[in-house]
């Protein structure tokens, strides 16, 4: 449940930056120190050739299915959604160092909706890493 | 534990959040862009904002004064400004000769992003950079006039003018100028001046893209009358 709320207010997040980066958000509402334009506008801003943004949107979105879908009777049982989950986070997890990195290092601007993210996706690793674990003891299996 | 959990109460939850994002990022597309400078300013704030005369350049005690009326998105004054702006600048108002006042007069209907154009630089003239940033939307007005919303494009201007960027977005996403802008343009309105670029040297009324020497002969032309014999 942490994990589905979590997914979505970051598929918000993300969704956000991905409109304002296709021109259809004027200006990015960013608070003092504005670094979100620079960071956004810089060449890194892509991968692959498609805005990271969308990276994040698909991403969000991905661990939002999988976590809703993991909660229903039919697989609350399973281990195969936890394991999902964690991977799925584990990439976004890596995707985000690299792109913090970059931030820090490289365009030295920070955007703060992406560090948004970047909390966003390190509590949801976090959660799925700590339910997984609680699956993997034999308590819930007692079935009480 | 979790296993046999009322889910309900989560779905609603997860369903309310949906609606608020939702609703926040219909209020970012909403917010600024091109739909909020073509917005109707109330007449009363156009009338409190009245009064504006112009941006002006040059000396005060130049002999000759040029009111040039334009919309930064029309071409023929992008024109103008290319063919006979930059010289006259250097030659008539740079030496004293001419002081020249710009007026905004937005031509709405084909030119979308005129207001918005007319408003950065306005945002512009308030950290006191209103010419370098007319330059800007002149010099570039083919490129910015094919996006589809500007205002990211008349950002990096304001950056490479060296504008304050904060002072310039909080300016821009307010739209302080917009009532002075709709002041303007009802003000040009009153004149009868319905066509851009249009200039009004003494009591002489052009309208058109004029060449600099054809400029420069009309200037010339008001000086011999108003100098002293």
């Amino acid at each position: 449940m942490v994990i589905a709320t979590l997914a979505l207010v970051g598929f918000f997040v993300a969704l956000y930056l991905w409109l304002w980066k296709l021109g259809l958000v004027g200006s990015l509402a960013c608070g003092p120190g504005g670094g979100c334009e620079t960071v956004q506008t810089s060449p890194h801003a892509e991968f692959l050739g498609l805005p990271v943004a969308l990276y994040g949107v698909a991403g969000y979105a991905a661990l939002l299915a999988v976590s809703v879908a993991g909660l229903h009777p039919r697989w609350a049982e399973r281990r195969e959604p936890a394991w999902l989950l964690v991977l799925l986070s584990l990439i976004g997890l890596g995707f985000t160092a690299y792109l913090t990195y970059l931030e820090a290092f490289v365009i030295h601007a920070w955007c703060r909706w992406c560090l948004v993210s970047a909390g966003l996706i390190a509590a949801i690793f976090v959660t799925a890493l700590s339910e997984l674990v609680s699956r993997r003891t034999p308590a819930p299996r007692a079935g009480r | 534990m979790a296993k046999r959990m009322n889910l309900k109460p989560f779905y609603w939850g997860l369903g309310v959040l949906a609606l608020a994002g939702g609703g926040w990022i219909w209020s970012a597309l909403n917010r600024g862009g091109p739909k909020m400078f073509a917005e109707p300013v109330p007449t009363g704030e156009a009338a409190a904002a009245a009064g504006f005369a112009g941006y002006m350049l040059g000396s005060d005690s130049a002999p000759v004064e040029v009111n040039e009326y334009a919309d930064f998105q029309c071409p023929a004054c992008a024109r103008f400004w290319l063919l006979a702006f930059r010289d006259a600048e250097e030659r008539l108002i740079r030496t004293g000769r001419v002081r020249w006042r710009f007026h905004d007069r937005p031509l709405d209907g084909s030119h979308a992003f005129a207001r918005m154009a007319a408003h950065a630089a306005a945002c512009a003239g308030e950290q006191g950079r209103f010419w370098p940033m007319h330059d800007e939307l002149f010099a570039n007005q083919a490129a910015w006039s094919a996006e589809r919303n500007p205002e990211r494009t008349f950002r990096q201007y304001a950056e490479r003018i060296g504008l304050d960027l904060k002072a310039y977005d909080g300016c821009m996403s307010t739209g302080r100028y917009r009532a002075r802008i709709q002041a303007e343009a009802e003000a040009a309105d009153n004149l009868g001046i319905t066509s851009t670029p249009t200039l009004v040297i003494g009591r002489m009324r052009i309208s058109g893209a004029l060449a600099y020497d054809q400029l420069k002969s009309l200037i010339d032309s008001v000086s011999a009358q108003s100098a002293p014999r």
